[in-house]
């Protein structure tokens, strides 16, 4: 291998930064899986009959169903009853300010960059803090209720807004859709909640954060999303996970609804725990994301960062209901030393003047392997709908793998798709005329990485951007310049 | 031109091989600042390699004889370090960085080198201001700065690009490999004014060129001539002049082993 190759694998290989663990007494329900700990869950958090009897049919329905195996990744069986479905912090009560939140809990995110005090926030950001299966914080919500925007965890959601709930839960991501995310619905245990409603611009960044804390413990939350007609919000996501040699489930499912004329954006930093060098460890993240524009006219759009995690299993999709109706995938993955990673999008076109863009960038390092897979669905009444995608991966070293497994199928004839896919590798001829011009290896290698991914980049809000830019270990200048 | 002072750059018996073939077979030169040194050659030579050992390129053996650089060894630096230490190659074939902005990139480099230098980072009016004076010297539509580094650009607007970096990054070794190439004589004479402007006797140039073309702008004072991967004769400007009446033909090593 040229000495250039090693030191660019030396500078991709960056110790996991958030790896640390909180010692905090947590309230864990014994392993494995039944309908007993389905209802305990529910029980727990006070829910409605017909929520219970939903995860009740969810769960005997994924007790048929076989775990997915078309996927292009390999690891060993996962054995579902040795996982612990339910772990929090211990609390008397849900905090009602952050006043009464454990200030460990508080330092963990602090430590995480993730302040949870309103002053010291990035002003414009409203935080939903994930702690394992429960939500223990959720910042600026009396300022969206002045504009009757909704933000809260889904457990308060479930509690307060319950009609919302019963109205849209499900009709995105049913319970059956798929393996993990029958599993979700019937164990889920937190997540985030927003409505925005009719004709309401949210006036700020809507985010959650995720962290998975204990040990031998599956994070499953459930996300719903509903912009009323002429809506518009922005939504960001955040995951973190201690450094540990077992594998750890994440079987998150998020929906999305559109009405006529709104508008969601909902973007993702995923900084799962890798795994260590030789792929010892690490989160299976194995989630379910899918919007719906249900109106006419309105626009999902999705934008995602891909650093973390042994595994990645997700598509973030859009169904495209609305006449007009526009859906979008801005997707970066990186796959470092043994990371895997299958993802990708499905857009399904059923309105007329549908409009979908699919652009995709993976870069492979070390052994890392990345597909990308996509479904560009045109059904019969989607007259005039359009697609457009673009897959590039770029490799580093030669010892990873890049894949695509694009899928179209178009039943209507005035429909137009086109598909277009590059695999390069990160040249030497790049690195050595940076080089020449006085620009050191590692801010070269940056360099062209982050111009690699600019165009998803710019897709990112600002303060996800800076995120983003610092997870590929590159400077915020390099790709806004 | 004193022999007293230091040399810029002095290369002594380089022989350099590429996968284990010799390509470079005892070259010696000698460059003070302030000198035009032309390097002429046929096809297959030995010209773009002695570019790349010199700019620090990964692939070249040197096998034998060494290269100081301001009485550093300059072998043993890395690329980066000879930019840092003014030394600059305009390529032949500029590769394109998709995505890289070209000012950012010009940006970068710049403040690497001032870093080096033991200089602030330039302030970002003061660059835009610095860039937009070199590009109307090397007469580059702004735009092109817009760009992706060298993304799309045509073959005359990557050799200015050149130019263009060269001028800002006022190198106080500008080695040209065939800059002149695939350019037409207004491109030509545009690329030698920008090497004109760096003459002065703090920097020097070496000029790689199948052709005469470009001499004729850029009139160096000495003109060397690379055969089969060895100085075959060295003269002043009017050398230049010879070959392009006579060409390479009678100018073979073997035939010319008594100058060695």
């Amino acid at each position: 291998m040229p000495t250039s190759t090693a030191k660019i694998e030396e500078l991709v290989s960056r110790e996991y930064q958030h790896g640390f663990y909180t010692p905090i007494e947590e309230e864990t329900l014994p392993p494995g899986l039944n309908e007993d700990i389905v209802r305990l869950i529910s029980a727990k958090k006070n829910e409605p009959a017909w929520l219970t009897e939903w995860r009740l049919k969810a769960y005997r329905h994924w007790l048929t169903m076989k775990e997915p195996t078309w996927q292009n990744v390999r690891y060993q069986p996962i054995d579902y009853n040795a996982i612990h479905y339910y772990s929090a912090p211990k609390m008397k009560s849900r905090p009602k300010s952050l006043d009464e939140v454990d200030p460990e809990l508080l330092r963990t995110y602090e430590k995480l960059g993730i302040p949870l005090r309103e002053q010291e926030l990035l002003a414009g950001v409203a935080v939903d803090a994930v702690f394992d299966s429960v939500s223990v914080a959720t910042t600026f919500k009396e300022k969206l209720a002045e504009h009757g925007v909704i933000f809260c965890s889904f457990s308060e959601a479930v509690q307060n807004y319950p009609d919302l709930v019963r109205q849209y839960l499900g009709t995105v991501v049913p319970y059956n859709d798929n393996f993990f995310a029958a599993l979700n619905s019937a164990v889920f245990s937190d997540g985030s909640f927003c409505y925005v409603p009719k004709g309401v611009r949210c006036p700020m960044e809507l985010s959650t954060y995720f962290r998975i804390n204990a040990a031998k413990t599956g994070q499953f939350e459930r996300t719903l999303i509903i912009a009323d007609e002429g809506a518009y919000v922005s939504y960001l996501e955040g995951c973190t996970a201690p450094m540990r040699d077992e594998n750890q489930l994440h079987a998150a499912v998020v929906e999305l609804v559109a009405l006529e004329g709104a508008e969601i954006k909902y973007s993702t930093v995923q900084n799962w725990y890798p795994g260590d060098k030789e792929g010892r460890g690490g989160i299976y993240n194995f989630v379910t994301k899918r919007g719906i524009c249900l109106g006419r006219g309105s626009k999902i759009s999705w934008t995602q960062i891909e650093t973390g995690s042994a595994i990645t299993w997700k598509y973030p999709s859009v169904i495209l209901r609305g006449d007009d109706s526009v859906g979008e995938f801005y997707s970066v993955a990186l796959t470092n030393h043994y990371q895997q990673a299958d993802t990708g999008t499905k857009m399904i076109h059923l309105g007329r003047n549908t409009r979908s863009t699919i652009l995709s960038k993976a870069i492979s390092a070390g052994h890392g392997q990345n597909s990308y897979r996509g479904l560009v669905k045109v059904m019969r009444g989607a007259e005039h709908a359009r697609n457009y995608t673009q897959c590039d991966s770029l490799l580093i070293g030669d010892r990873c793998g890049a894949h695509t497994f694009p899928y179209m199928e178009v039943r209507n004839s005035t429909a137009i798709v086109e598909h277009e896919a590059t695999t390069s590798k990160i040249s030497e001829e790049q690195l050595f005329y940076c080089q020449s011009r006085g620009i050191l290896l590692e801010d070269a290698v940056s360099m062209i990485v982050s111009g690699f991914c600019r165009q998803v980049f710019q897709e990112l809000p600002m303060e996800f951007a800076v995120e983003a830019h610092k997870l590929m270990g590159v400077s915020l200048e390099g790709a806004i310049g | 031109m004193s022999m007293s002072k230091q040399p810029l750059l002095e290369i002594r018996n380089l022989h350099v091989s590429v996968d284990g073939t010799p390509i470079l077979r005892g070259i010696d030169l000698l460059i003070h600042r302030g000198e035009v040194h032309a390097i002429m050659g046929p096809n297959g030579s030995g010209k773009s390699t002695l570019c790349y050992v010199l700019a620090g390129r990964e692939g070249y053996t040197v096998t034998k004889g060494q290269v100081l650089y301001e009485g550093r060894n300059l072998l043993e630096m890395s690329p980066e370090e000879r930019a840092h230490a003014g030394l600059f190659l305009a390529f032949q074939y500029p590769v394109e960085i998709p995505g890289v902005g070209n000012m950012y990139f010009l940006r970068t480099a710049l403040n690497a080198i001032r870093k080096h230098r033991g200089l602030e980072p330039i302030d970002a009016m003061d660059f835009l201001q610095l860039v937009r004076e070199k590009a109307k010297l090397v007469g580059i539509d702004e735009r092109l700065l817009k760009r992706s580094v060298n993304e799309g650009f045509s073959g005359g607007e990557k050799k200015r690009n050149e130019v263009l970096q060269m001028a800002i990054l006022e190198p106080t070794l500008a080695i040209l490999d065939e800059t002149d190439s695939g350019l037409d004589i207004d491109a030509l004479r545009i690329v030698a004014d920008g090497v004109n402007a760096l003459r002065n006797e703090q920097h020097a140039v070496l000029a790689i060129t199948h052709y005469q073309r470009l001499l004729e702008y850029l009139v160096p004072d000495y003109v060397h001539v690379l055969v089969g991967g060895q100085i075959v004769r060295s003269g002043g400007p009017e050398l230049a002049a010879e070959l392009e009446r006579r060409g390479y033909a009678d100018l073979e090593p073997q035939a010319t082993a008594t100058l060695q």
